[in-house]
């Protein structure tokens, strides 16, 4: 008879994951350089393309951040499945003997924190550079700290779709960026509310909403969908 | 303990299998022959789960493999032509992952597998270093490590040296002494003889 053996837990398998795409990302730290370096130059173009005047620029700024970190997070979603499809990795991913769901969560969490968080902390520079309103600066990091994971987990379906395609730049756009207009709508609208000094807590709420929808669901889709692409 | 009933595919409109049927039980090597595209590799990635377009019925001991995924998938190592490491990371860092993703397993086990595939001096370096042979061995390192009992193994003496080659050989009669079952297939004649069946897709 075979030796029994004692199969891994969840939780390892979700934290060996987490740390290896980690030790990846910090390897391949020049790629991440560079959709934050995307959405720093774009965002500092605005006050020398339109206007450098502080009160004109702060009615755009919230919208300028939020288009710019939607647009650099969708630059950073290759790096989310391409190399482990194109490796092999992809496979030992789903055959490992736990649930795809948490495998998928740790992957999307490993590329938020080394994607949404540094958009995060780089936030408050650029606000100051589009003469942001000083009492509308919490409220743009908490959106911030809500919206950057719902774009990384809505991104991971549209690469999980489109990962075995040759040339996915333009569809992943088209799938990704109609998802995530909700998302840019409650994220301005909140700090537009926080500029004009009203209460914030229902955008918020709502925003909390669809994060939370989006842990649920969005990793479940990931996987049908990675399950589909290996096929 | 692996079998399977009336397997059918085709693929763009040409018949690669049908009626398939065999049985495998434990201490048993299935060797699958045929020529190049008669479906080997689609036969393997069948039998892993990793591809549905098929009809028939797969069961792992007696009970079909869709229904107990985490079990089989427990029980279950494959390696495919893409053998799993990623470039940037170091022989030690892919193992790590890899074999952790199924089992709890400790460095000094990693150490020991790639001492005896002989890649001692190249557990740090990246593996896009390593030459295509050597990255073949750092993913057969995992079948030293990893307790399935049931090896799928996709053309893993393609990219060996003489030395890769009698290794290899030697992990199959010793999985199989254990009681383990392996699926494989190769042009390579095995060295393993008892328990072991041929199936030839040319004669499907």
């Amino acid at each position: 008879m075979y030796k029994e053996h004692s199969t891994s837990s969840g939780l390892s398998a979700f934290s060996t994951t987490l740390k290896r795409d980690l030790l990846v990302a910090f390897k391949r730290r020049n790629d991440l350089l560079n959709p934050l370096m995307f959405f720093f130059i774009v965002v500092s173009l605005f006050p020398i393309g339109i206007t450098p005047d502080r009160e004109d620029l702060a009615e755009i700024a919230v919208g300028v951040l939020w288009v710019c970190a939607l647009l650099a997070s969708l630059l950073s979603l290759d790096n989310l499945y391409r190399s482990d499809y194109e490796d092999g990795s992809l496979e030992l991913l789903i055959m490992s003997p736990h649930s795809l769901y948490f495998m998928v969560l740790a992957k999307i969490l490993s590329h938020w924190l080394v994607s949404g968080v540094p958009l995060v902390l780089l936030s408050p520079i650029l606000g100051y550079m589009l003469a942001l309103p000083p009492e509308a600066y919490f409220t743009m990091i908490i959106t911030l700290i809500l919206g950057t994971p719902i774009l990384s987990l809505l991104g991971s379906i549209g690469v999980a779709l489109t990962v075995s395609l040759g040339s996915r730049g333009l569809i992943l756009a088209m799938i990704i960026l109609p998802m995530s207009v909700p998302v840019l709508i409650a994220g301005t609208l909140a700090v537009g509310q926080a500029v004009d000094g009203n209460p914030v807590g229902g955008h918020l709420a709502i925003m909390g909403a669809l994060l939370a929808m989006a842990i649920s669901l969005a990793p479940l889709a990931s996987a049908a969908a990675l399950r589909i692409t290996i096929n | 303990m692996l079998s399977a009933r009336q397997l059918f595919c085709e693929r763009d409109d040409r018949l690669l299998f049908e009626s398939l049927n065999f049985d495998l039980e434990e201490g048993q090597v299935l060797q699958v022959k045929g020529s190049n595209g008669s479906g080997k590799t689609t036969l393997l990635r069948i039998l892993c789960g990793l591809n549905d377009n098929y009809r028939g019925e797969i069961d792992w001991f007696g009970r079909p493999i869709q229904h107990q995924r985490d079990e089989f998938y427990g029980s279950l190592l494959y390696l495919g032509h893409r053998v799993g490491v990623n470039m940037v990371l170091s022989p030690m860092e892919n193992l790590r992952w890899a074999c952790n993703l199924q089992s709890p397993t400790s460095d000094q086990q990693i150490v020991e597998a790639l001492e005896r595939l002989d890649l001692r001096g190249f557990e740090d370096s990246p593996c896009h270093n390593l030459s295509a042979g050597q990255k073949q061995r750092v993913s057969l390192a995992r079948l030293l490590i990893s307790p399935a009992r049931l090896w799928v193994l996709d053309e893993p003496f393609t990219t060996l040296d003489v030395y890769g080659v009698a290794v290899l050989e030697d992990l199959l009669a010793e999985h199989v002494t254990r009681g383990g079952s392996i699926v494989v297939t190769t042009h390579h004649a095995l060295s393993v003889k008892t328990g072991i069946q041929y199936l030839n897709l040319d004669d499907q």
